[in-house]
Order: structure tokens, then sequence, then C-alpha cells
């Protein structure tokens, strides 16, 4: 689960991480009212959106009058900013940050991460602060220096110290650097944060240290005991797809193609994407129904696959372990009628009760392509949505 | 011999009186020798009770004692596992398989920690679980699709596990022991830990390995493949076509920094000597084309 950077800044100054002041606007009159309220001749106005690269598509820009604060409100809000991350489409612009000013001596990068191979929270620190860390990782590796943290003792006061020398921190602010690291990881752990990044960290010209950028992820897994961090979810950030499956506790992401799929498990619904692929084809979506693919399941599933307009086929895609092939096959039929299918759907059952199954599914009236085997079935679906795709351009 | 688990193994299932509990409980019991393996349940509420003539003790450590049972299978829900998992550890278990999915990672980092120099072994969490074929199932794949041999499965998915092993059927191939490591970031055994046993394993012939996006837990394995892997190894990486960023249904499945893409996996395996196919519908017949 990803949130806002005001929002981040708002759990890091509880844990006593300094940020600069700021307030969250969603109108222009707002934006206005929070730069004279907080004062001072420099003010930052960010858009607030969870994709990063802001600055490089124009939604982060310095204001140093409170005309040019209302100027820079009315083109960032409701502007469709596309960053490095957004995508193409980009992503509307509905909340705004207004922060002071900093004056700035220096900029650091500092990131928490899990770091799968150590099992263990891993701590990056740069010199190369403001910079995409990705790109300092690939180009001077060097420059990143990692402490791995002990869960039992935290980030201990010689690792701070330590990381802080190696990347330039000056030795006056090194106490500061200290706290800022320890409550930093603080609010990683008791929030269940699974990324917590600081781009810059910066050093300001009377020698303090600020996070003057926040970005915090937080795990799935651990979102039912932190209510806090779920109230913060911003709906607007969400693929509405993906919003409306998890309400079906179905595990759903939107792709580019046309060949929708609905798949029994994680890695075989991958598996099937792959393939569709391979044989020429795209697909629409990943679609994982889980272990229990019930008849409702599966409707919603069909209907979801069935709000996309480029869609032109759909592949079905079921090993029946512990679940009957029968039962699915049972719930494929209801589903089709209900929804009032449109494009040629394609099954493909194995396992449990396959004969059965297939039986359903061929005295079900329905025009179903039954498939033997993945391969068959992904050459069967790509051939079904390129005639698809081709009788549409006809019509 | 197969590894980690055979007709001798004793097992408890942690978390027995729960709908998923009892349910898989029944299959296992009733797959080979399960009679013969499933010898305990644990729930700390219930303990004197049984569950279909299997007894139910109030610890692990109780269970262990009373039975005899090394082995442990886990059902207890996402926010409770974790501990399940460390009260396993602590009686000092063989091996335990934690089924569970949606553990909280802050829970699995700080189990994973204290299981250092400890005996135990973990499979899991968020994992189908571990068969010795026509011997002994402990978890929650479907018993009768696989058969006994000489071909080792280590895979981080279930179905996907399911559709290799139905593949290997079709070859007329049976299995040593297939072992699902499960989808999560924070996990216990990893494809390597599985190799070296597979390698060991003079019952098994070759080993297919079954990877997805995410992690350098494939790279890690193919590196120690190429330099001491006694038998022919044949894989697949599901992902080609994942977005990066995104949460591909397992929590272990995202390609995160541009990081974990099975391009990059299937590059370091073939490398390392491994063949590959990108075609999910053949690992069985590449498989069979190395022996």
């Amino acid at each position: 689960m990803k949130i806002h950077e005001y929002q981040a800044k708002e759990i890091l100054r509880k844990f006593g991480v300094a940020t600069p002041q700021g307030i969250a606007c969603f109108s222009v009159e707002e934006a206005v009212a929070a730069a004279k309220k907080l004062g001072g001749s420099l003010w930052v106005v960010k858009a607030q959106i969870y994709a990063g690269g802001r600055g490089k598509g124009g939604g982060v820009k310095i204001a140093k009058t409170i005309d040019e604060v209302r100027q820079h409100a009315e083109s960032i809000l409701n502007m469709t900013l596309v960053t490095p991350q957004t995508g193409l489409g980009g992503q509307t612009v509905h909340r705004l940050l207004i922060e002071q000013g900093v004056d700035i001596s220096k900029e650091f990068y500092i990131g928490l991460v899990v770091d799968r191979r150590s099992q263990r929270v891993c701590l990056m620190a740069s010199s190369e602060g403001g910079m995409d860390i990705e790109q300092v990782a690939a180009k001077t590796p060097e420059k990143i220096y990692k402490v791995l943290i002990d869960p039992t003792t935290g980030l201990t006061d010689e690792e701070a110290d330590d990381i802080s020398c190696k990347i330039g921190i000056t030795e006056s602010c090194i106490a500061e650097a200290r706290k800022l690291l320890k409550d930093l990881y603080r609010a990683f752990d008791d929030t269940d944060a699974s990324l917590a990044e600081i781009n810059p960290l910066t050093m300001t010209g009377n020698g303090h240290i600020i996070a003057l950028d926040a970005k915090m992820n937080f795990d799935d897994s651990a979102v039912f005991r932190q209510p806090d961090i779920v109230a913060l979810r911003d709906l607007d950030e969400e693929d509405p797809e993906e919003i409306e499956a998890a309400k079906h506790d179905l595990s759903y992401i939107s792709l580019d193609g046309n060949i929708g799929c609905l798949v029994n498990g994680a890695g075989l619904a991958m598996a099937t994407m792959d393939i569709i692929k391979l044989y020429g084809g795209n697909p629409a979506n990943f679609l994982d129904v889980g272990g229990g693919a019930t008849a409702e399941k599966v409707t919603e599933a069909f209907k979801l696959m069935l709000h996309n307009p480029k869609l032109q086929a759909i592949l079905v895609n079921i090993f029946g372990g512990i679940m009957k092939c029968d039962v699915i096959a049972e719930g494929v039929v209801t589903a089709a009628k209900q929804v009032k299918l449109d494009v040629p759907l394609i099954v493909r059952l194995e396992g449990t009760n396959v004969k059965l199954g297939k039986k359903i599914l061929a005295d079900s009236g329905l025009p179903i392509i039954s498939a033997d085997n993945m391969a068959d079935a992904a050459k069967k679906a790509v051939a079904a949505a390129s005639a698809s795709a081709s009788g549409s351009k006809a019509d | 011999m197969s590894i980690l688990i055979n007709q001798n193994s004793r097992v408890m299932t942690q978390g027995i009186t729960g709908r998923t509990g009892q349910f898989h409980t029944r299959m296992c019991r009733d797959y080979a020798y399960g009679k013969n393996c499933f010898v305990a349940g644990v729930n700390p509420k219930k303990p004197g009770e049984n569950f279909e003539g299997i007894p139910i003790y109030g610890t692990v450590k109780e269970a262990k004692q009373e039975t005899g049972a090394t082995v442990s299978v886990i059902y207890v829900p996402p926010p409770f596992a974790a501990a399940a998992i460390d009260e396993a550890v602590e009686a000092e278990l063989d091996l335990v398989i934690c089924i569970t999915e949606g553990i909280p990672v802050r829970d699995m980092l700080r189990t994973r920690y204290k299981m250092q120099g400890r005996k135990t072994c973990l499979i899991g969490p968020n994992c189908p679980g571990i068969i010795t074929p026509d011997e002994i199932k402990i978890g929650i794949m479907p018993g009768y699709i696989h058969k006994k041999g000489r071909i080792g499965v280590v895979s981080r998915s279930g179905t996907l596990t399911y559709e290799a092993v139905a593949q290997l059927m079709e070859q007329e191939l049976g299995q040593s022991t297939c072992i699902g490591i499960g989808g999560d970031p924070v996990n216990g055994l990893k494809h390597l830990d599985a190799m070296k046993l597979f390698n060991e394993d003079d019952e098994t012939d070759a080993v297919l390995m079954v990877g997805e996006i995410g992690g350098s837990d494939e790279e890690d394995c193919a590196g120690w493949i190429k330099d001491n892997m006694k038998k022919p190894v044949v894989g697949f990486i599901a992902g080609v076509t994942a977005p990066s960023g995104k949460r591909m249904g397992h929590a272990g499945a995202i390609i995160s920094g541009g990081k974990g893409t099975a391009q990059e996996k299937l590059a370091v395996m073939e490398e390392c000597g491994i063949r590959v196919t990108r075609n999910p519908a053949e690992m069985g017949s590449l498989l069979k084309s190395v022996l």
C-alpha cells in the first residue's frame, strides 16, 4: 500500500523526524492561505501523487511571492502529471503540499527496504541525494552504503554514525543525523512499512538535517493491524478495476493487451500471460481467482475483464486440485450466461474431475472453445482475439 | 530415499481445528501412508480433545513428547502464524511446513532471525507444502496427480507446480519429492537448499526448478548449480510479461527497482548451464530431453 508524501511526513514527524513545515491543500485558495500561514519568503508547491519523478514532469515548483504560490497552485492542481513512473497516461493531481522553502547546503539519499537475501531491513545511504537511486546503483554502486539491521536491537548509534560519516555528513551534524536515522527506522518498523525513502535528505545552511522529501510503502499483509495507515489510502490513485477486484477477493492487475486471463494461482496466472505473449498475443490482465473459484467469483472476474473496451477474447486456465473441474465448469457456464459474454471464451481445464468439467462446458450450449493444454489454449486464444479484432474493425 | 519426508515421518498439525486445517489434515491422512504419519494436532484451547481420532495437545512440545512427531504443518491464521513457527522451532522440530498465506513481513523477519543457528528447517510460508509421492503428502496439493519416480521438483507456486507435475506425468516421469517453497519475500527453504538436498538424494535423477519474478533466489541457486550439481536441472521462470512495480498475486512476486525480472533470471540460469524454457507448456518435455 502506498501513501502521499505529505502523509508520510506526518507519520515521520510523529516519530521525531525533522521535515519542513508544510500544509496539505485541495484547492488554490487553500494553497494561498497555507503559504500565508507558513510565512517566510520562499515556498515550494508540490503535486501530491503516488508516483515519483514529479519534479521532472513540472509537479514541483518554487514560489518567491504569494502570487507565485497562487500561479503554481493553479497550474499544478488538476493537471495531468506525467512522470517517468506514471506511464504515458499520467496521473491527475488532486492534492498539493505547500511547504516552507529550505536553504539547502547538501543533499543525501536515505532508504529503508526489506533485503530478501539477508532477510533483514536494509538501510541504504548515499551522498548522491536527489538523484534516481536506481541509476546511482547502476552507474556508481560504490557510492551506496548499506547496513543490515538486527531486528532485536534496531539501528545502533555506531551504525548510524558510521554510515553518516561515509556519505559525507559533516561532523557537527552527526548527532542530528543519528537521531533522524534511528527515528526513521522506528517509524518503518512500527508501521509495518515495506519502503521508507528520503530523497533528498538535506543539510541546511545553518547545519540542520531535514527530510525534504518522504516516500513510504506498507506491507499489504500487515494492514489488518495498521488501521491508521489504511485510513490514509487515496482511491483516486489506484486502478478502479483493481479496487473492484479486491472487494471480491480477486487478485487483478490491468495490462495493455486484449486477451483476458482468468486463472487459479499466481504462478500459473503469470505463466498463462507469458504463453499468450509467446504465441503472439497480448494479455489484458493478470487475474488470480485463488483456490476457491466459486460461480460468484468467476462471474465477478468476467465482469471485471469485460469492463475493458480493448478485450477481444477470454482465456480461462484452471488446474483443479482440491477445487474440482466440474464445479469450476458450472461456475464458468453460470457466469458466461449472466454477463452476456460477447467475446470468444477459451477454456482449458485440467485436474480433478476434468472429464466431467469438459462435458458440462460442451453441454452448456455456449460457444465455448475448449482447449486440451496450455499451449493449445494460448494458440486458440490468440487466434480468436485476432479474428475478433479484425471482425470488429469490419463493423 | 526422497528428501525431507518419507513414510516414516511423524507429523503434527498446528491449527488442526480450523476449517482449512481439518480439511487438509483429512486429505493428507487419507493419502498413502498418511494414516500412520499424521499423529497429532495442536490447539492451546483444546488439549485432550481429538480430531477424528487424532489427539490434540496444548503445545507443540507436548505433542512431540507424547507422539514422537518431529514435523509440523501450520494452517494457523496470518496474525498468529509466525508465533506458531516460533513455537515449533523452540520445540526443536526437524521440519516445519507453513501453508498460511499473508503473514506480515515484519513477523517473518523476526521469526527468521530467531531461527538462526536452530536445527529446524522451515518450508514456506504461503506454500502448497511438500509431497513424496505414494508415501506421504504434507500440504494442500492434490495427491493423486503425483506418482513415485526419480524427478525432483522445486517451485515457488502452487498450481504452476501441479501443472509441472502433470506435464512430467504426461512424459511418464514420476517424482522423488516435490516442494513448494512458497511465494513470500521472506521465507525458509530456498531453491538452493532444495537443490543441495536433491543433489545428494540417490533416488533423484534430475530436477525441475520453477521460479518466478522477484528476489534473487533462482540466481543464487543457479550459481551453485554451475559449480556443484551432479544432475541435470531444467527451469522455467514465470512472469516474463509481468509489469514492473506490481505485486503479481504472491507477495514476493514483484519486480522492484528493475530487479528480479524473469529475463534476468533466465539469462543467469542459462549462463550457469541450466536448460530453460520460456514456454510453460514445455517444462515436462524439456526435462525428458535431458535424461
